[in-house]
């Protein structure tokens, strides 16, 4: 169980819903993988006016908790009508944020997602901030009412999994007590064990199982690895240590160390 | 016997010729008037059932298999029997590989070969796929010329007309698209373009891959090529937006920088209709046969939606159950 902003959850992946091969095959996935919450994106299907309408009904009835987005705003100002038109298309406060810094590499705009979450956070929203890795910003985004963080670990849909080990650990180490999201960039499974191993709370994915060759199948496996992950991460992992350890004790040898 | 069939779209005119080449007296009413307008005209006409099961499920390509023959075999002349050829961009080399191990009927192709294939694209592409086995036509001209052939066999078109007073038909056929009454269908927005440009010539559909922006170039006569298509989760036929004709462009010009130069004769939106599943339906409900969700692939199984409407007709047949199979479960959860 997973308490996000004073909701429990089951689970602790969160799945993106565009680019699966159709509507009927992302329910499956979204059944296989457990989650139970999903993003959806708003800003081209909104367009001349409740043209998605379809698709999110569609939504809506995969019965999981809705986290709408703001994937493909390049503004402020897109990101924050987009916010509020999700806010009364799905009838809640959550929001994912993502202010595009960088069409081609998607990386955030920093400070305009700033910008963008304090405007939102005094509006009522509880904003997801879609972040990089950095602590400065990260406690900027805070300060501006954000409850929880959703770095990067690599660009969006890169699939390159944890890139920079390092800034996501100290990220982790700052924050003890925000819920960090890792957010774009997992490629495999095993990424998300990673991170969850690392200790982040839950995980967000969408084209490495919308993508895969059978996206259900890989839903489930992306379940199963965060589960994994988290559990080894509260069972306490052993740390690596240069020389063996044998299991057992070896009598009448001297102590080397 | 006697039937009416509602929708002049591809759906409607494939239905129209299976039902009187097999002997009924076929009478079609299309509330738009004239042919254009559909989803149907702003296709690509690929018949790229190979290709398409990228995305598609197996049913696409098992019902898509025979859709150059049926055309050709009806409308000689219309079908381009050169293949598809699938690249990309140095960078997005890995998108090839994803889409090989995707689909069959496919073979590598190298620099040289795609030199000798499409002259145009000499060195812009150091590898790519071919898939030798499929073709494309013109939607339009196709369209017309089916039109014209139904005519000349007796088939009677009534345009402009939602055809509601019309009675003394032993069966209808209703093949409405977007227009339909149906709960489970939802649109799906595309947005083509068609570019004019004398600099440079294709022989076959071209795919170019890219994670965010793919694109198929589609030739047509007179220099033209049809460019597309966007697939946005909106039922919207408002004109073509900014993003999308940027992105559009934007990859033509990555295909082949003569797009640079080209004109811009005509930016179009088709929605098109689809089920859940994204496969399409052929539905009876009393003497009523419902052709519907066709997605991306009118004209790919359109032909073999027609001829299951025909089996229905003439031999009583049940309506083959197409659905994904675990989207009934979902209805009824």
């Amino acid at each position: 169980m997973f308490d996000l902003l004073g909701t429990t959850l089951p689970s602790r992946l969160l799945l993106g819903t565009a680019q699966y091969p159709s509507p009927a095959i992302l329910a499956d996935a979204v059944r296989a993988s457990g989650t139970s919450v999903v993003t959806v994106s708003l800003r081209r299907e909104m367009a001349g006016g409740r043209a998605g309408e379809k698709f999110w009904s569609l939504i809506r009835s995969l019965g999981v908790r809705i986290l709408p987005n703001t994937a493909g705003c390049h503004s402020v100002k897109e990101a924050v009508t987009t916010a509020q038109m999700a806010r009364e298309v799905f009838g809640t406060p959550w929001i994912k944020l993502e202010v595009i810094g960088n069409h081609d590499t998607l990386q955030p705009d920093v400070f305009g997602l700033l910008e963008a979450a304090r405007i939102l956070c005094e509006d009522g929203f509880a904003v997801f901030p879609y972040t990089t890795d950095d602590l400065v910003v990260a406690e900027r985004l805070l300060a501006a009412g954000c409850k929880v963080l959703m770095p990067w670990c690599a660009p969006i849909g890169s699939a390159l999994g944890p890139v920079n080990i390092m800034a996501l650990r100290s990220m982790r180490g700052h924050f003890p007590d925000v819920p960090l999201i890792v957010d774009a960039g997992l490629g495999r499974p095993s990424h998300a064990a990673t991170v969850m191993e690392f200790g982040f709370d839950a995980v967000l994915l969408n084209t490495a199982v919308a993508k895969a060759a059978d996206p259900v199948g890989m839903a489930c496996a992306f379940g199963k690895a965060v589960e994994a992950g988290r559990e080894a991460f509260s069972s306490g992992m052993l740390e690596p240590r240069d020389v063996a350890v044998p299991s057992t004790p070896t009598f009448g040898r001297a102590v080397f160390s | 016997m006697k039937v009416l069939i509602k929708g002049a779209g591809v759906a409607g005119l494939t239905a129209a010729f299976e039902l009187a080449a097999r002997g009924a007296t076929v009478t079609v009413a299309e509330i738009r008037h004239g042919l254009g307008g559909n989803a149907s005209w702003f296709a690509g006409g690929m018949l790229a059932p190979w290709c398409e099961r990228e995305s598609a499920e197996q049913p696409v390509l098992d019902l898509g298999r025979d859709a150059a023959d049926w055309w050709d075999a009806v409308l000689p002349g219309q079908v381009t029997r050169g293949g598809t050829l699938v690249v990309a961009p140095p960078r997005d080399a890995g998108e090839l590989d994803r889409f090989a191990s995707r689909t069959s009927g496919h073979r590598r192709v190298d620099e040289d070969e795609i030199a000798l294939l499409e002259p145009d694209l000499a060195g812009r592409f150091r590898r790519g796929l071919l898939f030798p086995d499929e073709a494309h036509l013109d939607p339009r001209q196709a369209m017309a010329a089916l039109h014209d052939k139904l005519a000349a066999m007796g088939v009677k078109f009534h345009f402009g007309t939602d055809a509601r007073h019309v009675s003394g038909f032993d069966r209808q056929i209703d093949c409405p698209g977007m227009a339909a009454v149906d709960d489970r269908l939802r649109g799906v927005r595309g947005e083509m373009l068609i570019l004019n440009t004398p600099d440079f010539s294709l022989s076959r559909p071209v795919r170019m891959l890219h994670p965010r922006f793919p694109l198929y170039a589609v030739p047509r006569t007179d220099h033209r090529f049809m460019i597309g298509a966007t697939m946005i989760e909106s039922q919207s036929a408002r004109p073509v937006t900014a993003r999308s004709m940027m992105e559009l462009l934007g990859a033509a010009y990555a295909l082949h920088p003569a797009f640079g130069e080209a004109e811009i004769v005509e930016a179009g939106v088709g929605v098109r209709p689809a089920f859940p599943d994204n496969l399409p339906r052929v539905e009876m409900s009393g003497d009523t046969v419902a052709i519907n969700g066709l997605y991306r692939h009118g004209f790919l199984l359109a032909s073999a939606m027609a001829r299951l409407a025909g089996e229905i007709v003439f031999n009583h047949d049940k309506p083959v159950e197409l659905a994904h199979e675990t989207d009934g479960q979902r209805q009824s959860a």
